[in-house]
């Protein structure tokens, strides 16, 4: 399995290590819920080093970026993010990823753990094949990434840093430094909450690690693992690469539709539009357990005896102290208020359609 | 750190502990290090009273956030009584595993299986020797 620069620290702190992606990861150090919680109402310290930087540098990088990517990027400032999808021919999300407009000609994509290879060798071809005036480079070994998400992330982060931080919007960034250390902060992340993701050379995102934890300690702020992120994630109705969506899925399918801007041509546009004149037949959707139990990954979802769903996310929810989920499922059961069952080994248990998110921060 | 495990019970390789009575019923339950390596226990799904069961076969199911775990029966036995309260408070397995958190209360139907379990001298070699091959 492949480590993070932090690593060691994990294993100094006692935290179960789980192989997530061929990727040694800390999954907890106390226990999940605790670290919900304190992320929640505090702040949580996460290793993100696992995910992927890429970089696109040149005169025709946007041109590259706007075929590859759905997301319109033609109005990112520079110290803007955006959430985009990275589609194969057929509409089918390869990647959902997140674009850093560095500069005027200069972008870094930063993808998740497991396409990451997959992105690299998509985009690389893509460039190959329609010769733009441009520079690919996978940074992802020598970047680390560090995301302190919570309330009192603002509050601890300013402390090792001169950047301002009050005055950073959401999905913007800066290049600063960060407990000595040359970084870039983004008002981002993947909990629901205010917080920061924290990108610096992986030689030293070891101490800026060390520099959080003792300034964060007295904040409340304590590590949390892929577990908390997990379960914080779905509370917020965010999907995870892999499990809710695939190869397979498009963008039209899952909530992603905000991100998909069908006024510029892309790769995979002309599939979608396919899609979308000849109907979309299932959709993910977020579930609420009524009956006593709880969902998990790969349950089936029944209507009235027939299989009508699958679940591709399921957990117990620590704020709202029940089971929710997401599944895919057909159409005609996917307005919210649809009474379901879930097959929970050999029980069908009552669940019904919810909205998503589950959880929205009170600003 | 795991609370001692009393020697007052059997105990079974997958963790479960078996405490057996005079009048032929044992009680049923997992071990303080089990509940330690699942952590926080958020669901438990018990069995209908009356189910039987054969030796090895799953007779609840503990889940924490993450992870789904059987509870086998080492022995065979018919269901009598289950611990409703775990299912408005399935913390109570963390909080006191040898104890207030017993799972099934069984009518065991051959008493001589317990002799295939290990005692508590016994269960605590068995974790030693999982530890030290880690």
């Amino acid at each position: 399995m492949k480590k993070t620069p932090l690593y060691e620290k994990h294993v100094a702190l006692k935290a179960k290590i789980i192989d997530f992606g061929g990727w040694a990861m800390p999954v907890q150090y106390t226990n999940v819920i605790d670290e919900h919680k304190t992320t929640r109402n505090a702040a949580g310290l996460f290793d993100i080093c696992h995910m992927g930087e890429i970089e696109v540098r040149g005169p025709q990088a946007l041109d590259l970026l706007q075929l590859v990517l759905t997301r319109n990027l033609a109005d990112q400032t520079v110290g803007q993010v955006k959430l985009s999808a990275l589609l194969n021919e057929e509409g089918g999300i390869i990647d959902d990823l997140t674009v850093y407009r560095m500069d005027e000609n200069f972008y870094m994509l930063v993808t998740n753990a497991t396409p990451k290879d997959r992105d690299w060798e998509w985009i690389k071809k893509i460039l190959q094949e329609r010769k733009f005036d441009c520079d690919v480079k996978d940074i992802s070994d020598e970047t680390g990434k560090l995301d302190v998400q919570g309330p009192r992330s603002e509050e601890i982060l300013q402390k090792l840093t001169a950047a301002d931080l009050k005055n950073l919007r959401f999905y913007h960034f800066c290049r600063s430094q960060v407990a000595g250390f040359e970084a870039i902060i983004s008002r981002s992340g993947y909990t629901g909450e205010d917080g920061f993701e924290v990108y610096a050379s992986s030689n030293v995102i070891g101490q800026i690690w060390d520099k959080l934890m003792e300034t964060g300690t007295d904040a409340g702020m304590k590590p949390c693992g892929l577990g908390a992120r997990d379960t914080l994630r779905l509370e917020s109705g965010m999907m995870l690469n892999g499990q809710d969506m695939d190869e397979s899925i498009s963008p039209l399918e899952v909530p992603y539709g905000w991100i998909v801007d069908t006024i510029k041509e892309f790769i995979g546009a002309a599939a979608l539009k396919a899609k979308k004149s000849s109907g979309i037949k299932k959709k993910l959707v977020g579930l609420e357990m009524t009956g006593r139990g709880i969902a998990r990954h790969g349950y089936k979802v029944i209507k009235d005896g027939k299989e009508i769903g699958i679940v591709t996310s399921g957990t117990f929810s620590p704020t709202l102290n029940k089971a929710i989920g997401m599944a895919f499922v057909d159409i005609d059961c996917s307005a919210p208020d649809t009474q379901i069952d879930i097959a929970i080994r050999e029980t069908m248990t009552a669940a019904k359609v919810v909205k998503l998110p589950f959880y929205k921060r009170t600003k | 750190m795991a609370k001692p495990n009393p020697d007052d019970r059997y105990y079974s390789r997958d963790h479960e502990w078996i405490i057996y009575y005079s009048d032929g019923t044992a009680l049923l339950g997992i071990t303080d290090y089990a509940q330690e390596m699942l952590t926080d226990i958020v669901f438990v799904d018990l069995p209908e009273i009356g189910r039987k069961v054969v030796t090895h076969a799953t007779v609840a199911v503990v889940e924490s956030v993450k992870s789904v775990s059987d509870v086998f029966s080492p022995v065979s036995g018919e269901v009598i009584e289950v611990n409703s309260v775990l299912e408005e408070t399935p913390e109570l397995i963390n909080q006191d595993a040898f104890g207030e958190g017993w799972i099934v209360k069984m009518l065991l139907f051959n008493p001589d299986e317990l002799n295939m379990l290990l005692t508590a001298a016994g269960y605590e070699e068995m974790l030693k020797e999982e530890k030290e091959s880690q």
